[in-house]
């Protein structure tokens, strides 16, 4: 087939026709953009410089409305929270020095609009996505975590996106050898037609092995390698009518990538294999806006020029245009560059994966980025202005009218909070409720598909706080890692919302006995053109900022996911935090529940409990959402942290839970599920310390609070260390082997078996 | 006086491995594998030395026993199995599994698939009866301890690995079956629960010989305290001390 089945718009056609009309409204172009890049390149764009300014100036990669906002992160760093950031913000992902020699990367992304629309691939490629971020920093990557959001667990809809969502996680990240160790699912109506399918993925390597993806050199080649190019993942329908320049080719392909997973594990060991002999100058992989991004970001990064011949891609469908080319999200793809010398070496590590390759150009010293379609030049441009320069915008923000109303209409004054349950009995019911609802219910039917143990290295996983997992196998070393968000919080207040879904990853972190040390955001909203809903964003960012500086732990990466709404209904704003931390040696993490030989262990309560209910989930079982959510004290949660890393080092603890959504009901309920190991709590004394009822006790969510199981001969030295750091600590009760139960002493006793039925019914019941 | 910290999870030194037995236990890597580098580790852990063997390759290093580890081997595309069984490696491992010498293979989980695409054992593997992947700590009842990976289970042990897969349910026809049973070569058995409707609920079973072994959970992922099953679990490791043995033995 000839090359020349297009009419190609060629760089020289394009001056001489400057009144040619262009679809780049189609494109999700406004018109002052388009009149941008018309004085830019001081002509009309091609068409194939059209669809590359499109792809990357568009929300998804320009982050054209939340740039000036997440600037923030980088600003408020402090030498302290420098000190072991390798990379920050602005790379694939970011980069933590570990000591010894090793360094771990990770970031969360979202995967959210594909995953609606298709939700086996959606959920498939976010991972595939996520990896090859990983894999471009010069990392093996070691885990996977996904937290998920979908709507009321029993609207029609709801199973088609969970057993999509989860079988395309399990099914993509199961074929790469990747344990997935943690992440939340969460079920809420405002979720129903946006879910959230978050990806985070971690990464592992040596110091001298990591990569960044820039094009140094000149005279270095440019190759593509990996899966062939084709028509899926384009940039929508819209994007394809708009370049119909003949009825021969497919009309319409789905805008949602197709995932091969087993190409993607080939492509990691043999990137491992090229980094391993050194044989890439820099990498980058190709997600969002395909060969375009990929091209234009090594380019910008690098020497500052590029020449490639697109007629060189390896298709998978001959009948693709050049545009077309350039927007593809085929998955699989890498683009790296490659010193002459060493291009048989690279050939050689292709051809023992069976990986296909081609080699498309080379970096140059012009400045330009210049594309080639059999040798007519179909671009030519600054590579820096297709990938940093693109629009900015410092869009509208308004406080909601409805923000005042909604934080007075608190659940102690609103119908739902009139009449709460107070007996034993009604106490008993409302705890067995809790643990069965959805957003508390156990999520084996999930986790369960997915593979946790490959890799031999995982120390920890879901129920538990954290996901554990080990780095360097001579000493131990290894990383703790957590997701959290609460998007009803965050709906009551976005400012301490951020900072409760940073303080709890923060404490789930430290619960397992890991020192936090880096933070990644999947920063989940609806649409930046709706003032309120920019407002929640900008107001979501400057918490978490705050509280990040507050904390000393920097945020090294993430991802912004605007638009998630339906018509003018946002979601809750749903800033996802991921919390790493790090273990000397991962056999001294501490785990969430206490076993049969820690019997008679006695129970502490550390921190105090204040009538927070708002927002909580048991507000939300009753239909209710209003008032504050609960205070935010970083200087408390850091205490805290302190206390239980100590304590994981010194063993002091048999078992650590945190206290987050379902209060202390819940996490008694949960250490006791774990391994199915009772226990005996007196709530009196936390009563008369913190002057709250039985019911507050139970259900509030107040902050900075963990429970523990602590050896008999470990409780002295534990209460002087905690009274040492003047955090309040209560001693509730004792691990019950004998019992078989939950006894709440004077107030109910529930068999462990009773708990455990309640707790795993809820999902099979609904999703089968 | 503090008491005497103990990490429960630390490697158990107690467990009766053959540090530096001078036993070469190959484990093969196809595209798509991922278990390779766990039974690398597993049998490192056991005491052997561990020799990497490609697909590709067509010479087995003179080593002394086989594991084909279990993994997503060319992305199971067509079937779990149907194109490794033409790798250059499976030809000699096919081959030295029947000759005379006999050598120890076993073949762990997507391993399994390919023996038995490999026809070094019988019946086959199809996707579990609930249609989802599923992991979780598996009991298994070890029912034959005279092949060269089992020789140091008791009879009717009752052991705790992962089981994790897609395609795990066993299938062979009547007399295949029979067969089995009637020669005592299933090897392990799901106890508790059958997790994917396999027939007779075999998870595992062995050729004539007893030389080559093939189950679908993973005992290379059960060798370390702290990362096994429940966070303590160690049940696996005596797959690969007992080849060990079996080959120190042997050659004496």
């Amino acid at each position: 087939m000839s090359a020349q089945k297009f009419n190609i718009d060629t760089v020289e056609n394009a001056a001489a026709t400057p009144g040619e009309e262009q679809p780049w409204a189609e494109l999700g172009l406004k018109q002052d953009e388009y009149q941008r890049i018309v004085d830019l390149l001081g002509r009309r764009p091609t068409a194939a410089e059209l669809a590359m300014y499109s792809v990357m100036w568009s929300e998804h990669c320009s982050y054209k409305s939340s740039k000036i906002h997440l600037k923030k992160f980088g600003a408020k760093l402090d030498e302290a929270m420098k000190k072991d950031m390798m990379v920050g913000i602005g790379e694939n992902a970011g980069v933590t020095d570990l000591g010894d020699g090793w360094a771990v990367t990770f970031k969360v992304e979202s995967h959210n609009h594909p995953s609606f629309v298709e939700p086996y691939q959606g959920a498939a490629t976010g991972i595939g996505g996520i990896v090859r971020d990983i894999i471009s920093m010069g990392a093996r990557p070691v885990a996977v975590m996904d937290p998920l959001r979908f709507g009321a667990i029993d609207h029609p809809d709801t199973a088609r996106l969970v057993h999509g969502i989860v079988s395309g996680i399990g099914g993509y990240g199961n074929s790469l050898g990747l344990p997935n160790i943690g992440g939340e699912t969460v079920f809420d109506e405002v979720y129903q037609a946006n879910p959230l399918v978050n990806a985070l993925a971690v990464g592992v390597l040596r110091h001298e092995d990591l990569r960044l993806a820039n094009a140094s050199g000149v005279g270095n080649r440019v190759v593509l390698f990996g899966a062939r190019t084709g028509g899926d993942g384009i940039g929508g329908a819209s994007v394809l009518a708009s370049e119909s320049f003949d009825d021969t080719k497919p009309s319409k392909r789905p805008a949602v990538q197709v995932g091969d997973p087993f190409a993607e594990k080939v492509l990691i060991e043999c990137c491992l294999e090229l980094f391993k002999a050194e044989l890439v100058e820099g990498i980058q992989d190709l997600g969002a806006a395909g060969i375009s991004c990929a091209t234009s970001e090594l380019a910008s990064n690098g020497d500052g020029g590029m020449q490639v011949e697109l007629t060189d891609v390896l298709l998978r469908d001959p009948t693709l245009t050049p545009g077309e080319i350039l927007m593809s999200e085929s998955q699989e793809r890498m683009m790296a560059v490659v010193t002459p010398a060493k291009a048989e070496a690279f050939e050689a590590v292709m051809a023992k994966w069976g990986v296909e390759y081609s080699w498309l150009g080379e970096v140059t010293d012009t400045g330009r980025l210049i594309i080639t379609w059999d040798g007519e030049t179909i671009v030519d441009v600054d590579p820096r202005s297709v990938a940093h320069d693109g629009p900015t915008y410092d869009r509208p923000q308004t406080r909601p009218a409805r923000q005042d109303a909604l934080q007075a209409d608190t659940f102690r004054s609103s119908d739902a909070g009139a009449s709460l349950p107070a007996s034993g009995d009604e106490l008993r019911s409302s705890l067995l409720e809790l643990i069965a609802s959805p957003n508390l219910c156990d999520k084996s039917w999930i986790t369960n598909q997915y593979d946790r143990y490959v890799g031999g290295n995982t120390a920890q996983a879901m129920p538990d706080d954290a996901g554990v997992v080990r780095v360097d196998e001579a000493s131990g070393m290894g990383v703790g890692l957590a997701t959290d968000a609460n998007g009803r919080y965050a709906y009551l207040d976005p400012y301490a919302g951020a900072q409760l879904a940073l303080a709890e990853s923060y404490r789930n972190v430290a619960t397992t006995g890991a020192v936090p040390m880096a933070v990644t955001d999947c920063l989940n909203f609806g649409s930046p053109e709706d003032p309120e809903v920019m407002w929640q964003f900008v107001q979501a960012i400057d918490g978490l900022s705050d509280a990040c500086l507050e904390l000393q732990v920097p945020v090294t990466g993430g991802n912004v996911s605007l638009y998630n709404q339906t018509g003018t209904t946002a979601i809750h704003p749903t800033p996802v935090v991921g919390v790493l931390g790090r273990f000397d040696d991962v056999s001294r993490r501490t785990p969430s529940g206490w076993r049969e030989e820690h019997d008679g262990e006695a129970i502490y309560l550390l921190g105090t409990t204040s009538d927070e209910l708002d927002g909580s989930e048991f507000a939300n079982l009753r239909g209710h959402l209003g008032g504050l959510p609960p205070k935010v004290d970083l200087q408390a949660e850091k205490t805290l942290g302190q206390i239980l890393i100590s304590a994981s080092r010194d063993g002091m603890l048999d078992a650590a839970h945190d206290l987050s959504e379902g209060g202390l009901a819940a996490a008694l309920s949960e250490m006791v599920l774990r391994h199915g190991v009772g226990a005996r709590v007196n709530l009196e004394p936390l009563l008369q310390r913190d002057g709250v009822d039985a019911f507050t006790a139970l259900f509030s969510e107040s902050q900075g609070r963990v429970l523990v199981a602590v050896p008999r001969a470990e409780e002295e030295r534990f209460a002087d260390m905690v009274g040492m750091r003047e955090y309040p600590a209560l001693r509730l009760g004792v691990v019950d082997a004998e019992s078989g139960a939950l006894d709440v002493q004077d107030l109910f006793s529930v068999p462990v078996e009773e708990l455990r039925e309640a707790n795993t019914a809820t999902l099979a019941k609904h999703f089968g | 006086m503090p008491r005497t910290v103990e990490f429960p999870f630390l490697v158990d030194n107690t467990l009766p491995t053959f540090p530096n037995s001078g036993v070469k236990i190959g484990v093969v890597t196809f595209p798509g594998t991922l278990d390779d580098r766990d039974a690398a580790r597993a049998a490192r852990i056991a005491g052997a030395e561990v020799v990497p063997l490609w697909h590709a390759d067509d010479s087995l290093q003179d080593v002394d026993a086989v594991i084909i580890p279990g993994g997503f081997s060319y992305g199971d595309y067509l079937r779990a199995g149907a194109i490794s069984r033409f790798a250059p490696m499976m030809d000699k491992i096919v081959d030295a599994a029947n000759s005379d010498a006999k050598l120890p293979v076993l073949g762990i989980c997507n391993g399994f698939q390919i023996l038995t695409e490999s026809h070094l054992l019988p019946g086959s593997m199809i996707k579990n009866d609930h249609l989802h992947f599923i992991c979780r700590d598996q009991q298994l009842k070890v029912e034959n301890v005279n092949t060269r990976w089992t020789g140091l289970y008791e009879q009717d042990q009752v052991i705790t690995i992962p089981l994790k897969n897609q395609d795990g349910q066993y299938v062979a026809d009547a007399k295949t079956l029979d067969a089995l049973e009637a020669e005592g070569r299933v090897v392990f058995r799901y106890e508790g629960l059958n997790p994917n409707g396999s027939r007779n609920n075999i998870a595992g079973i062995t050729n004539e010989a007893g030389n080559v072994v093939g189950l679908m959970p993973h005992p290379e992922h059960a060798v370390e305290k702290g990362f096994g099953p429940d966070h303590t679990g160690t049940d696996g490791i005596y797959f690969f001390t007992s080849v060990i043995k079996h080959l120190l033995e042997a050659s004496k």
